[in-house]
């Protein structure tokens, strides 16, 4: 495991990730982590008390944890979303528009790779979970 | 016998393993018996080749020719196209194929 | 047709920069192959049996003569001298150098075209109607919506890893040139009673492995709803489409196992969270998109009389020659199914002069057929015999639309690295045996379509008479199915019984041919006779 890659001024949460069987079934928790099957929307009544949601990316392939990240965004979470597992480094901006603001990927990422990854695209057509302002209302003003 | 093949990491061309390195030719195949998947690692590691597998070949008189169609098709290039194979002025080299 | 602003450009732009960067990673050892693949099949490019392969979108179908001069050009510079139509109404060139491609992409650039989405589990090129813009029977232009989709759909940060390719399809007329209902969500552009227009969603179609006709999910769904709508309809596909077995991954799969009843439940409960994101584009940006589509300046007072004394032009006419909306203007279908050619294939100035042609002839455009044909969608009808000769002097005039040898066929086992049989030799031994027009136009409209192998690229089981090639134990073997459609009467084929070899497949479908000309009634086509009697006729004199 390397280190966490974060997008956050607050200090890294240190209590360890449960899993949402263990969050769900005790009140004092305060981090959790979700597989990639597992639905985020059950979340959803606790955010308030969560400091960090950890989304597995068992595959790279596996697409699941876009969707778990946007659900809680869109819902108003506000503490960290990490993206762990199989993560690589030309998904991270994709998953930085999903909400994602950590990432702790399997394999080393290359830190100049995902400083111009990060950078390239400087508007977006749609509308997602980030600050971006999409394509069609800068056009509309 | 086995012989390696893959395609070239830069243009994508068909290669095989001729023993030393990869020729487009598969007349320059070798057998690699049963060094095949480490001879495969070794050079796809190296970027010589890409998605490199062994097959199973008859050995002829012209060279070896694959037990597969799609190998053979590989080894020639598109049927319908001629022109547009490692063979274009033999007009039977189709048959080959089939 | 949609001109690129300054954002369209700096999108393209960044995307070809980071698929630069990207095979320059992949060249120097940085990425594996299996890290590489699903990046580069994001832009379109394959490793097929000779060489990468590049498709190139043409989104809705449409193209200026500039895009099509630089197809033209990088058929010419890059690869072998022709490129390939497909079933998606995009084109693929056959032998492209990895090391070429941010190149070409920055030709591509420079005409607004792009290969973003072309593979890969994502949202692919959207496809419409053919005839958008000038059938004389559509409600509206579909393609401002599918315009608005390809934005929408462009790097997508939710949908760009979804279980499977996803593949969308906008028409606006009752009549289905585009097989609407057999794509994971179909689109019909429809008026309500209040007289506007929205969307009827169909979800849940497809060809491959299980082929299936997607039921309809919404009946009418308003433009302010519409990207939210289907931002629904692919977030639950995203979340519970299935990830553990690829043969069971496409939406279909999922709709089929919850059925329409609850998909369409778990849509409306995700439609009600999405619809306060505010992630609807406003009318505005619709209108802006639409005022690009507005009807070119057709002439007023054109006569419609067209000149039939040359009787070689007279069948062309009647066959590939289609309404236009406008008085005095027609819709010419030009075939790319000569006669024992490859279907779909054109050679860099066969590129040139169709793109010719509609310069000076159609108001610039040109479309691209999911039948692998072209089209020019407004030619004068005083000017159509000189486009008619012009074609014709190019090998391009055929007059065998909808007709036997008008045949779908995928690029198959001669190029294809999933395929397992060989299409392009079946459809060229069919176009021979029934090479002469009379007897095909006596067959009347009769779609035949090739697939190479079980995915289906070649649509077997919408075609009137499908065929699928098998790979039985290392030899090829064709399977016959009959009674499909990909039309406004949507089907899907059944399969006639053991397979055949590829000369039998052909004495096959002259005998099931046979059947319908004794049989049919009064104005029935093949499949029409087919519906009708069963498949046990056929059946007997195929394998009696």
């Amino acid at each position: 495991m390397v280190d966490a890659i974060r997008f956050r001024d607050d200090e890294a949460h240190d209590e360890p990730a449960v899993t949402l069987d263990s969050f769900l079934g005790q009140s004092n928790a305060t981090a959790v982590r979700i597989e990639a099957g597992e639905d985020a929307r059950v979340l959803l009544p606790h955010l308030d008390r969560l400091a960090l949601v950890e989304v597995s990316f068992p595959k790279f392939r596996d697409g699941r944890g876009y969707s778990s990240g946007r659900i809680l965004r869109e819902a108003g979470y506000t503490g960290e979303l990490r993206a762990q597992g199989d993560v690589l480094v030309d998904q991270i901006p994709l998953m930085r528009r999903c909400g994602f603001d950590s990432f702790a990927p399997e394999a080393p990422v290359d830190a100049a790779v995902l400083e111009a990854s990060l950078a390239r695209y400087s508007v977006h057509y749609q509308a997602a979970a980030d600050s971006h302002i999409p394509v069609w209302k800068r056009r509309n003003g | 016998m086995k012989i390696l093949t893959g395609n070239d990491l830069v243009t994508g061309d068909v290669t095989w393993w001729t023993g030393e390195g990869w020729s487009r030719h598969i007349e320059d195949a070798k057998d690699v018996g049963d060094q095949g998947d480490i001879l495969a690692q070794v050079e796809e590691a190296a970027r010589r080749v890409n998605t490199p597998y062994v097959i199973d070949a008859e050995a002829t008189p012209e060279g070896p020719r694959p037990a597969h169609i799609k190998d053979r098709i590989r080894a020639l290039g598109p049927t319908v196209r001629p022109d547009l194979t490692l063979k274009p002025a033999d007009p039977n080299a189709g048959s080959w194929v089939i | 047709m949609y001109k690129y602003d300054e954002y369209d450009h700096s999108i393209v732009a960044a995307r070809i920069d980071e698929f630069r960067d990207q095979v320059r990673r992949r060249l120097e050892g940085h990425m594996t192959e299996d890290q590489f693949k699903p990046l580069r099949l994001m832009n379109g490019l394959y490793l097929q049996l000779h060489a990468y392969m590049l498709r190139v979108a043409v989104p809705y179908g449409t193209m200026d003569s500039r895009q099509m001069r630089m197809l033209g050009r990088i058929a010419r510079k890059y690869d072998r001298g022709y490129g390939h139509f497909t079933t998606r109404q995009n084109i693929q060139f056959n032998w492209i150098k990895l090391a070429d491609t941010p190149e070409i992409l920055e030709e591509l650039a420079t005409v607004e075209m792009h290969a973003i989405q072309t593979s890969g589990n994502c949202i692919r090129n959207i496809s419409s109607d053919q005839f958008a813009g000038a059938a004389a029977d559509e409600v509206t232009d579909p393609r401002p919506w599918a315009e608005l989709l390809r934005q929408w759909s462009t790097f997508h940060p939710e949908f760009t890893y979804l279980p499977r390719k996803f593949k969308i399809a906008v028409i606006a007329s009752d009549t289905d040139r585009a097989a609407m209902r057999l794509h994971d969500i179909g689109i019909q552009i429809v008026k309500n009673d209040a007289g506007e227009l929205g969307g009827r969603i169909y979800v849940g179609g497809g060809m491959g492995r299980t082929p299936m006709i997607a039921p309809l999910i919404k009946d009418f769904v308003p433009f302010a709803d519409f990207i939210s709508y289907l931002e629904a309809c692919l977030r639950v596909y995203n979340r519970y489409g299935r990830r553990d077995n690829i043969y069971k991954a496409r939406i279909k799969i999922l709709i089929h196992e919850l059925g329409a009843d609850k998909y369409r439940e778990e849509v409306e409960a995700e439609f009600q969270a999405v619809k306060q994101l505010g992630i609807d584009p406003p009318q505005a940006e619709f209108d802006r998109i639409a005022a690009h589509f507005a009807p070119p300046a057709f002439e007023t007072g054109l006569s419609d009389a067209i000149d039939r004394s040359d009787p070689n032009f007279a069948a062309w006419v009647d066959q590939n020659v289609s309404a236009h909306k406008a008085a005095g203007y027609a819709v010419v279908t030009v075939s790319l199914k000569p006669t024992g050619g490859i279907p779909g294939d054109a050679s860099a100035d066969q590129i040139d002069i169709m793109a010719d042609l509609a310069e000076r002839f159609s108001f610039n455009e040109l479309r691209v057929t999911h039948a692998q044909n072209i089209v020019l969608p407004h030619v004068a009808k005083h000017d159509l015999f000189r486009v008619y000769q012009m074609l014709a002097h190019a090998g391009l005039a055929e007059a065998n639309l909808d007709l036997i040898s008008d045949i779908i066929a995928c690029p198959g086992l001669d190029y294809c690295s999933l395929a397992n049989a060989r299409s392009i030799p079946v459809a060229q031994k069919i176009a021979q045996r029934f090479a002469d027009l009379d007897r095909q136009r006596e067959l009347g409209e009769l779609k035949l379509k090739i697939s190479g192998c079980i995915n289906a690229c070649g649509h077997h089981h919408a075609g009137h008479i499908g065929i699928l090639g098998v790979d039985r134990k290392g030899t090829e073997n064709f399977q016959l199915l009959f009674g499909g459609s990909g039309a406004e009467d949507v089907s899907l084929g059944k399969i006639t019984g053991p397979g055949f070899s590829e000369d039998g497949i052909v004495d096959a479908i002259e005998k099931a041919t046979n059947v319908y000309l004794a049989q049919r009634d009064r104005g029935e086509r093949f499949v029409d006779t087919y519906r009708r009697i069963g498949m046990e006729p056929f059946k007997e004199a195929i394998y009696g």
